[in-house]
C-alpha cells in the first residue's frame, strides 16, 4: 500500500511536470508555426479548464457560461486593440473592461441563481451564454459578427520585431529559432498562464479550498456549521469568471483574431467540459492532462476519421459517420462513456488507486 | 420586496405586459398582430416546455438533451411534408389535413420512441446524480445534433405549409395569419388535454403526487419508474410536436432550431416554475409575447429582454411564478 | 404467537455512515409493537430499511416467512405494508380525498372501510375537498394514518406520530391506534415513552444502531431503573 501510494501520484505529477517542461521549451522543441499555435492554445486552455474545475470539480457548480467569460475577456481586448490601435494601453484598458464586465455578470448571475438548486444554475448560465452568443453575432458593428475581427497586437509581439540581432543586424537564431517578437509573445502567454494556474492551485490548497469541498460534500451541513454557502459559491464563481476572462485576454493578444468560433461558441464550452472530465474533476493537475490529451485527440482524431472514411467509402452510412466534420459526434460518444465509466478522469482514476482522497 | 408585488395574481402578468406593450406600440392593428403572434409562439414553446417541466418535476431529472427532440420533430415533419408533396399544396382541405396529421404524427411518434430510448439508455443510469446527469444529457445533445447534421445536412431546409393553413383572415381590419390561429388552438387543446389527464385521471393523480413526493408514492405501492418512462415519452413527444409546429411556422429550418428554441424553453420553465404545466403555460405566454413585442420595438434586444425578464422574476420569486407544491 | 415481521442482523449504511449495526427483533402478529429510542438511534433508518427505501447492506428483513430485503418499495407495499413517515408524506397539493384515493389499490373506495376511517377521524370528512397543505399538523397526521388504513393492511409502520402534537390530539390518537390495532399489526417508532407505554404490548429499545433490549412493554413500564438505563431519561423528566 505504502509503495503504491506514490506510484499513481508520481505518474500524474510526473506527466504534468513533463508537459510543463515541454511547454516551457516548446518554441525550441517544435519550431514550426502550427505547433506553436497548439502550444499557446494548450497554455491558455489549461487556465480555462483549471478555472472551470474550480467550479465543477471543487465546488460542484455546473456552469455553461464559462465561454461567455472567456469571450468577454477576448472581445474586450480585441475591440480595444481594434479601435485604439495596437498598444499596451489598449490591452490594459480593453482587458480590464472585459474582466470587469465578466466579474459584474458573475456577481449578478451568482447572487440571483446560486441560491436555488444547482440545476437552475446550469439552466440560467446556459441561457446567459446563449444570449451572449446571439448578441455577439447581432452587434456586428462592435464585434464583427459571425466573421469576428482581426487586428494588430503590440509591435513588440510581431514576428518582424528583432529581439536579438547578430553581428550582421539579422535576427539572432538560437538552436535555429529566430529571436523575434513571436517568441516573446509565446512566453508572455506561457508565463501568464503559469502564474494564473499556480494562483488557482494556491486557492485549492488554502483553507478556502477545504471550505468549498465541505460545501460540495454536504451543503446543508456546511450551512449549519455556519459557512455562508451562497457567498462562498458566488465568490468562487466570480474567481473562475475572472480567470476565464484573463485567459480570454491572452487568447486575443496571441491570436490577433477574435470571433465566435475561437472565443464564444458552444463548441468551446463542450471542449472545456470534455477536458475537465477527461483530466479529472477536482484535481488541478487534471486540467493539464485533460487539455493535452484533448488537444492531441482533436488533432489526430480528424486525421484518423479521414482515413477511416476513405477506407469505408464503399459502405453505406459508415463513411458519413466517419466524415471528419462529424468528429464532435465521436467526442460526444467518448464523453458519455467517460462520464459513465471513468467519472474521476485520468488524474482522479490514477490517484484514487492509491487509496488517496 | 414591494408588498404589492407579492399580492398580485401572477396570472394577470401577461395582461399587464400586453397593456404596457399597447402603450409603447401605439398602433392597434400592429398590437393585435403582435399579440396573436406572441400567443401562437407562446403556445408552441409551451408544447416544448411542458414536457421538460414535468420530467423534472417527477424525477428531478433535467434533460439538457430535450432540444434534440425539438430538432428531430422539426426535421421529420419537414421531410414528411416534403414527401407528401401534392397533398400539402393541393386544394383539398381533407388531404391537407391528412398530410399535416401525418407529419405531426410522425414527429410525435419519433419523439415518443426516442424518448423511451433516451430514458432507458442515457438517463436511467444517472438518476439522482445531477452532475453526471447534466454532463451526460449534454453529451447526448451533441451527438443528436451531429446526427441531424449527418442526415439532413447543414443547409437550411424549407418547410412546405399545408395549403389550408396559409394566408390570413381579416378580423376587424386586422389580418391574422391562419397558421398562428391554428398553432394557438393546437397548443390550447394540448394544454386542456394535459390538464384533464393530470386532474381527472388516476395516472394524473399519480403524476401530481409523484412530483410532490416520489418516495411516498412508491411507499403506497406504485412503480414510479414506469410512470416516469411514460411521462418522459410523452414529454419528448410533445417537444417533437412543438418542433414540428415551429418548423411550419418558420418555413425555413436549420439544425440549430432546437438549441435556439431551448434558450426560450429554459427561460420559460425557470419563469414558470418547474413541475407544473400551469407554470409552463404562463411562462411560455410571457416569453412569446415579450419576444414579439420587443422584436417590433427593438429587434436586436428581443432575446436579451427575455433574459432580463427571467432575471427579474428570479429575483422576485426564486422558484418561479407557479412551481409545483413540494411536500 | 408467530412473528409477522422479523429483522435478522440488519446493517444499513447511509452514504458513508454506518447507521444500523446489526438490528434483530421480531414483531409478533397483532397489537402494537414499539421501537423505542432516542433521536439518532436509528429508528427511522430501521423503518426505511423495512420499506426498502434504504437498502440493508447485510442481514434480512422477513415478512410472513418471505425475505423482502431486496424487493422494491412498491412491491413491499403491495404485500400489505403501509408506511407513515415522520414527515407524514402528505401530498400538499392534493385534496384530502385525492390523498386517500391514492392509497387505494384500484382508485375506488370500499364504502365500509371509508365510513369506518371517517368515523375514526371525523376531521377528514370535514376537509374532504381541502388541499392537504392547508391542514393543521394534527390533521395531517390523521390523514397520513387514514391513508394507511383505507385498505386492509397486515402491518403499518408509523414513525413518531406524536411529534409536535398537542396532548389532547395525542389522546385521540391513542384511541384510534387501539381501534386500528384490532385488525392490523402496528410497528410504532417512538421516543415519547408515555405514549408508547399506553399502546405497546411488545417493545424493543434501539440505541446507536443496535437493539439493546427486547421484552414486554409491561415489564419495561414497571422497571424504572431499566428505563433510566435504557432511555437515559426518567418518566418524570419526560413529563
Amino acid at each position: 500500500m505504502a509503495a503504491r501510494f506514490h506510484t499513481g501520484r508520481l505518474i500524474v505529477y510526473g506527466l504534468a511536470g513533463l508537459i510543463g517542461l515541454l511547454l516551457l521549451f516548446a518554441p525550441f522543441l517544435f519550431p514550426d508555426v502550427r505547433a506553436q499555435e497548439v502550444a499557446a492554445r494548450i497554455c491558455i486552455f489549461i487556465v480555462l479548464v483549471a478555472s472551470y474545475d474550480l467550479l465543477i470539480g471543487y465546488t460542484g457548480i455546473v456552469s455553461f457560461a464559462h465561454t461567455m467569460f472567456f469571450g468577454l475577456g477576448a472581445y474586450g481586448t480585441a475591440i480595444a486593440l481594434k479601435t485604439m490601435g495596437p498598444g499596451w494601453d489598449a490591452i490594459l484598458l480593453g482587458g480590464a473592461a472585459g474582466v470587469l464586465s465578466a466579474l459584474v455578470l458573475a456577481v449578478l448571475i451568482g447572487l440571483l441563481s446560486l441560491r436555488v438548486k444547482a440545476i437552475f444554475f446550469a439552466m440560467v448560465t446556459l441561457a446567459a451564454a446563449s444570449v451572449a452568443l446571439v448578441l455577439a453575432s447581432q452587434l456586428s458593428d462592435f464585434t464583427g459578427g459571425e466573421d469576428g475581427m482581426t487586428y494588430e497586437a503590440p509591435k513588440l509581439f510581431s514576428a518582424a520585431t528583432k529581439l536579438l540581432t547578430d553581428d550582421e543586424g539579422k535576427t539572432l537564431r538560437i538552436f535555429g529559432v529566430a529571436m523575434n517578437g513571436k517568441i516573446l509573445a509565446y512566453y508572455f502567454v506561457f508565463l501568464s498562464s503559469l502564474a494564473l494556474f499556480l494562483l488557482m492551485l494556491r486557492i485549492t490548497v488554502s483553507p478556502l479550498g477545504s471550505v468549498l469541498q465541505a460545501i460540495r460534500e454536504n451543503e446543508m451541513r456546511a450551512e449549519a456549521i455556519g459557512y455562508r454557502v451562497v457567498a462562498y459559491r458566488t465568490g468562487i464563481f466570480c474567481t473562475a469568471a475572472v480567470a476565464a476572462a484573463l485567459a480570454g485576454v491572452l487568447r486575443a493578444v496571441w491570436l490577433k483574431y477574435v470571433g465566435p468560433d475561437v472565443a464564444l461558441s458552444f463548441a468551446i464550452m463542450i471542449d472545456i467540459l470534455l477536458m475537465t472530465v477527461i483530466g479529472g474533476m477536482g484535481t488541478m493537475v487534471g486540467a493539464i492532462l485533460g487539455v493535452v490529451v484533448m488537444s492531441l485527440a482533436q488533432f489526430y482524431l480528424k486525421d484518423l476519421m479521414e482515413i477511416g472514411a476513405e477506407a469505408t467509402a464503399a459502405l453505406p452510412i459508415v463513411p458519413h459517420l466517419l466524415n471528419p466534420d462529424r468528429w464532435l459526434l465521436w467526442l460526444g460518444l467518448i464523453f458519455i462513456l467517460l462520464v459513465y465509466f471513468f467519472p474521476a478522469g485520468i488524474a482522479g482514476t490514477l490517484m484514487k488507486k492509491d487509496g488517496g482522497r | 420586496m414591494i408588498p404589492l408585488l407579492s399580492r398580485i395574481n401572477v396570472n394577470i402578468l401577461p395582461v399587464i405586459l400586453a397593456v404596457i406593450a399597447f402603450a409603447l406600440i401605439g398602433s392597434a392593428s400592429s398590437w393585435v398582430t403582435l399579440t396573436v403572434a406572441g400567443l401562437a409562439m407562446g403556445m408552441m414553446i409551451f408544447l416544448m416546455a411542458s414536457g421538460l417541466s414535468l420530467i423534472f418535476g417527477l424525477m428531478d431529472v433535467l434533460n439538457f438533451g430535450h432540444s434534440a427532440f425539438v430538432s428531430f420533430g422539426a426535421f421529420i415533419a419537414a421531410s414528411a411534408l416534403a414527401a407528401l408533396g401534392a397533398w400539402v399544396t393541393g386544394d383539398s382541405v381533407f388531404l391537407n389535413a391528412a398530410a399535416l396529421t401525418a407529419a405531426v404524427g410522425a414527429a410525435v411518434a419519433f419523439g415518443a420512441v426516442a424518448g423511451w430510448f433516451f430514458e432507458r439508455v442515457i438517463v436511467k443510469p444517472v438518476y439522482k446524480d445531477h452532475l453526471r446527469q447534466i454532463l451526460i444529457t449534454m453529451g447526448a445533445l451533441v451527438i443528436s445534433e451531429q446526427l441531424i447534421l449527418m442526415i439532413w445536412g447543414g443547409v437550411p431546409i424549407s418547410v412546405p405549409r399545408p395549403a389550408f393553413l396559409t394566408g390570413s383572415i381579416v378580423i376587424g381590419g386586422v389580418a391574422i395569419e391562419v397558421y398562428r390561429i391554428f398553432a394557438f388552438l393546437l397548443g390550447l387543446a394540448v394544454y386542456i388535454a394535459l390538464y384533464l389527464v393530470l386532474n381527472r385521471t388516476r395516472i394524473g393523480l399519480l403524476i401530481r403526487a409523484g412530483v410532490e413526493n416520489r418516495e411516498m408514492v412508491e411507499a403506497l405501492g406504485f412503480r414510479i419508474d414506469r410512470l416516469f418512462i411514460a411521462v418522459f415519452m410523452a414529454g419528448s413527444a410533445l417537444a417533437a410536436m412543438g418542433g414540428a409546429m415551429w418548423a411550419g411556422y418558420q418555413g425555413l429550418i436549420t439544425p440549430m432550431i432546437g438549441s435556439e428554441m431551448m434558450i426560450l424553453v429554459f427561460i420559460v420553465v425557470i419563469i414558470g416554475g418547474l413541475g407544473s404545466i400551469e407554470g409552463s403555460l404562463l411562462g411560455a405566454i410571457l416569453v412569446g409575447l415579450t419576444a414579439n413585442y420587443v422584436a417590433f420595438l427593438a429587434p436586436k434586444l428581443s432575446l436579451a429582454t427575455n433574459m432580463m425578464l427571467m432575471m427579474a422574476i428570479l429575483l422576485w420569486r426564486p422558484y418561479g411564478l407557479r412551481p409545483a407544491v413540494k411536500g | 404467537m408467530s412473528a409477522i415481521l422479523r429483522l435478522d442482523d440488519v446493517h444499513t449504511d447511509i452514504g458513508q455512515y454506518h447507521v444500523l449495526h446489526g438490528i434483530s427483533f421480531d414483531v409478533p402478529e397483532g397489537g402494537v409493537f414499539v421501537l423505542l429510542g432516542r433521536n439518532g438511534a436509528g429508528k427511522t433508518t430501521t423503518l426505511r430499511t423495512i420499506m426498502g427505501l434504504w437498502r440493508a447492506r447485510r442481514g434480512a428483513v422477513i415478512f410472513r416467512h418471505r425475505d423482502i430485503t431486496a424487493l422494491r418499495t412498491p412491491d413491499i407495499a403491495r404485500l400489505g405494508i403501509a408506511y407513515v413517515p415522520e414527515n407524514m408524506g402528505i401530498f400538499g397539493g392534493l385534496t384530502v380525498e385525492e390523498n386517500m384515493r391514492l392509497a387505494t389499490s384500484t382508485g375506488a373506495f370500499d364504502r365500509t372501510r371509508l365510513d369506518r376511517t371517517l368515523a375514526l377521524f371525523p376531521a377528514m370528512e370535514k376537509f374532504w375537498t381541502t388541499q392537504a397543505y392547508a391542514l393543521s399538523g394534527g390533521q395531517k397526521q390523521m390523514l397520513a394514518i387514514s391513508r394507511a388504513i383505507i385498505e386492509r393492511r397486515d402491518l403499518i409502520l408509523i414513525d413518531e406520530p406524536t411529534k409536535g402534537l398537542a396532548p389532547a390530539i395525542i389522546r385521540n390518537m391513542i384511541d384510534a391506534f387501539r381501534e386500528i390495532a384490532r385488525e392490523t399489526t402496528i410497528l410504532l417508532v417512538e421516543q415519547n415513552f408515555l405514549f408508547a407505554r399506553s399502546l405497546g404490548s411488545g417493545v424493543a429499545v434501539i440505541d446507536d444502531g443496535r437493539i439493546v433490549h427486547t421484552g414486554a412493554m409491561a415489564d419495561l413500564a414497571a422497571d424504572e431503573a431499566l428505563q433510566t438505563r435504557l432511555l437515559s431519561l426518567s418518566l418524570a423528566a419526560h413529563q
